[in-house]
């Protein structure tokens, strides 16, 4: 029996293949932030098109930037991150108020990229030759800051990306700097957590391949796995729109790893890691610093306590600078700050400081102040940029342990 | 051994939510001959409203799944079913005489509509949600050395006999027959006597009904719920429209057929084969579809006899 009894025509066909031609097409576009950026640095001055800030006004607040997934599946990333820059800006222009700091107030101006490649470009450019920001924040995701990166980098405008940790970010060109430590200080810390304080012999690898993040860290979470006298039994990949990874956990759980290494974002490592446990995977977990999110919790309950992720900073860490900062950032916003936070706190400080002491506000002027900053002390520790414009800095492994992030390890450059 | 049969669980879980989404494809296609690509996004609505009921009936725990999943389920199926009775009579109906394409490029006008709609603040919103846990994850019994929770059971029995219930309806019941007149031919069916505008707007409401219910078993299945303009609700609505190609659209038997196929072909390709692969099996197995059989598996053999 057939509900039709329709005889199937050729235009129909067609059209069935157009149609499905058109959502592949759509579906493309939507899932394109594994866009992998390749093209190389245009050095210093490259390209001559850009005006730089010259039409930014010389009194009054200092304009500045910020471009970050408000919205989208990494959403908390991008609000955290703003957050943080916020406080950083009140207590800023409190200070300058009451006259403790010498200097300029500063004014943000914070758009959207829904975490896609193509809108982050449309915001950069939008924020350089419209608004005439002074200096940039962003982004999160390195595949994104990518993108955003080398715009700033063709109109001379400084860029501080307060937490894309791939290498290829700051590759770009002298306009793009970073306030985090990189993947393959992460990925080492990660492996070297593993092997030493775990005591695993056997790690499986499970990433996510649409995000040059996830697969960078993995790479060098195996490279470093690998020579410190542990083996890799097995090296899964998981697709960004892919909420099923049930047939990669299977694999996973007959070559019997004594860790897992997941170093993707943290909606879709607390899917994961509910998966396995349902599976009856009992191995140890070991993410990156995209978990850091209290949605990671939310969404895998009990299937992530015990789980351990390096991350830029733990909030019960007992420093001055984090516990000023965790007062300050909960009585206003009324929730514990994550690492994000701390970053994007730590990268709109360090610009001002460099505001303070450039010469002029001109991107080049700007950007050579930012390049020479030595021993910044910020929350997510003591930061130096090197002459590849990274920041050199510890890392902290913590234990998700309900609720509370409790720090294990601190593990310097 | 275990693997194997770890992987066979895997895909009836998966087939289960494709054949409950493909089902809804089929349906409308069968009956009006347009592909409805709004349907994807009723499927995130009905998984979002599984969400929301949860929260507001509040049994958040595991303290009567009894009672709290068999709620959750119909109200979500009927705020879908009047979702889709809604988009029919506003964006389809005054279309029915228009150009097939016009129709389509409207159904994709609907989806973006909802999509982006979810996204409002007082809607749905954009963080990602944690679905509440109705069902136990704990193993119900253990198969060859896999653990089956009681979340996979249900979700496959629940399929099952929505599956059952809607062979009845389209078979043995005198909607089913109306349905099935007016596939066959509309004018005639309508100068028979049956009232096609309200045929067609049961099966926009029995479709979206379905695409509720699996909608809720990707709540359960998977834990968390994205946004709904993410990529992920795109691609899981494109798989299903896969399987009811392959099986013949506008066949019934066909889409419940295809969405098996598609989710054992996916699962043991990614699980035996490469698991980045996985989509490139589901749209391989399309393109073959259309080249050796266009009318799909279940399609043409009853054409042929016609």
């Amino acid at each position: 029996m057939n509900l039709s009894g329709w005889r199937p025509r050729r235009p129909f066909i067609s059209a069935v293949i157009s149609a499905a031609g058109l959502a592949l097409a759509v579906l493309a576009v939507m899932s394109g932030s594994g866009c992998e950026q390749k093209r190389n640095a245009t050095g210093s001055g490259g390209g001559g098109g850009g005006t730089g800030t010259g039409g930014a006004p010389a009194t009054g607040p200092i304009l500045i930037g910020h471009y970050a997934s408000m919205t989208g599946s990494e959403a908390t990333f991008g609000q955290s991150t703003d957050q943080g820059i916020r406080l950083a800006i009140k207590e800023r222009n409190a200070a300058v108020d009451a006259g403790t700091i010498k200097g300029r107030k500063i004014k943000l101006e914070t758009l959207d990229d829904a975490g896609k490649p193509q809108d982050a470009g449309n915001a950069v450019t939008r924020l350089i030759t419209q608004d005439k920001v002074t200096a940039l924040l962003g982004e999160v995701a390195s595949g994104l800051s990518m993108v955003g990166g080398q715009i700033a980098q063709q109109y001379t405008v400084p860029m501080i990306s307060p937490s894309s940790t791939n290498p290829q970010v700051t590759q770009i060109g002298d306009m793009v700097f970073r306030v985090c430590f990189l993947d393959d200080f992460q990925g080492n810390v990660m492996a070297r957590f593993a092997r030493e304080e775990l005591k695993a012999q056997k790690a499986a690898i499970l990433f996510d391949q649409g995000q040059p993040y996830s697969k960078g860290l993995a790479d060098y979470a195996e490279k470093s796995f690998k020579e410190l006298g542990g083996t890799v039994v097995t090296r899964q990949a998981y697709g960004s729109s892919d909420p099923d990874v049930s047939a990669q956990l299977s694999t996973i759980k007959e070559a019997a790893p004594d860790v897992i290494f997941l170093p993707g974002y943290y909606t879709q490592a607390a899917t994961i890691m509910r998966q396995a446990r349902k599976l009856g995977i009992t191995a140890a977990f070991v993410g990156g610093d995209g978990w850091d999110s209290d949605k990671l919790e939310e969404i895998g309950g009990d299937a992530v306590q015990g789980s351990y992720y390096s991350n830029h900073y733990s909030p019960e860490e007992d420093r001055a600078e984090v516990k000023n900062f965790v007062a300050s950032y909960q009585a206003e916003f009324k929730v514990l700050p994550d690492g994000l936070a701390a970053l994007g706190y730590d990268a709109a400080n360090l610009l001002f400081a460099a505001m303070d002491k450039a010469p002029s506000l001109r991107g080049k002027d700007l950007a050579a102040t930012l390049a020479a900053v030595k021993e910044f002390s910020g929350v997510t520790g003591t930061i130096t940029i090197d002459p590849n414009r990274d920041a050199s800095k510890s890392a902290v492994v913590v234990k998700v342990e309900h609720g509370r992030r409790v720090p294990v390890k601190r593990y310097a450059p | 051994m275990t693997k194997f049969v770890q992987v066979c669980l895997n895909g009836l879980t998966l087939g289960s939510l494709y054949a409950l989404i493909a089902l809804g494809y089929t349906l409308v296609y069968g009956v009006l001959r347009f592909i409805n690509f709004a349907h994807s996004d009723v499927v995130t609505i009905g998984a979002w409203m599984a969400f929301v009921f949860a929260g507001i009936l509040g049994w958040a725990g595991t303290d009567s799944p009894l009672i709290a999943m068999p709620v959750i389920l119909m109200l979500s199926m009927a705020v879908c079913a009047a979702l889709g009775f809604t988009i029919e009579r506003l964006a389809y109906r005054p279309l029915r005489r228009a150009p097939r394409l016009n129709v389509l490029i409207t159904a994709i006008g609907v989806s973006l509509l909802l999509q982006n709609a979810g996204q409002l603040k007082w809607i749905f919103g954009t963080q990602p949600q944690a679905m509440p846990k109705l069902l136990s994850e704990q193993a119900l019994f253990t198969l060859a050395g896999v653990k089956v929770p009681v979340v996979d059971v249900v979700v496959v029995v629940l399929a099952f006999v929505l599956l059952v219930a809607l062979q009845w309806l389209v078979f043995r019941t005198r909607l089913g027959q109306a349905m099935r007149a007016v596939s066959f031919d509309e004018r005639t069916a309508a100068l028979m006597g049956v009232n096609v505008d309200m045929v067609v707007s049961y099966t926009f409401m029995i479709g979206s009904a379905l695409a509720a219910a699996g909608g809720m078993i990707y709540g359960l299945k998977y834990g968390s719920l994205l946004q709904s303009a993410d990529s992920v609700w795109v691609l899981l609505g494109l798989k299903a429209f896969v399987a009811a190609v392959v099986g013949g659209i506008g066949n019934v038997r066909g889409a419940v057929a295809g969405a098996f196929l598609i989710a054992f072909i996916e699962m043991f390709g990614a699980a035996y084969r490469s698991p980045q692969m996985r989509d490139v099996y589901v749209f391989g197995i399309l393109i073959a579809v259309l080249i050796l059989k266009p009318g799909g598996l279940l399609g043409k053999a009853t054409v042929e006899k016609v």
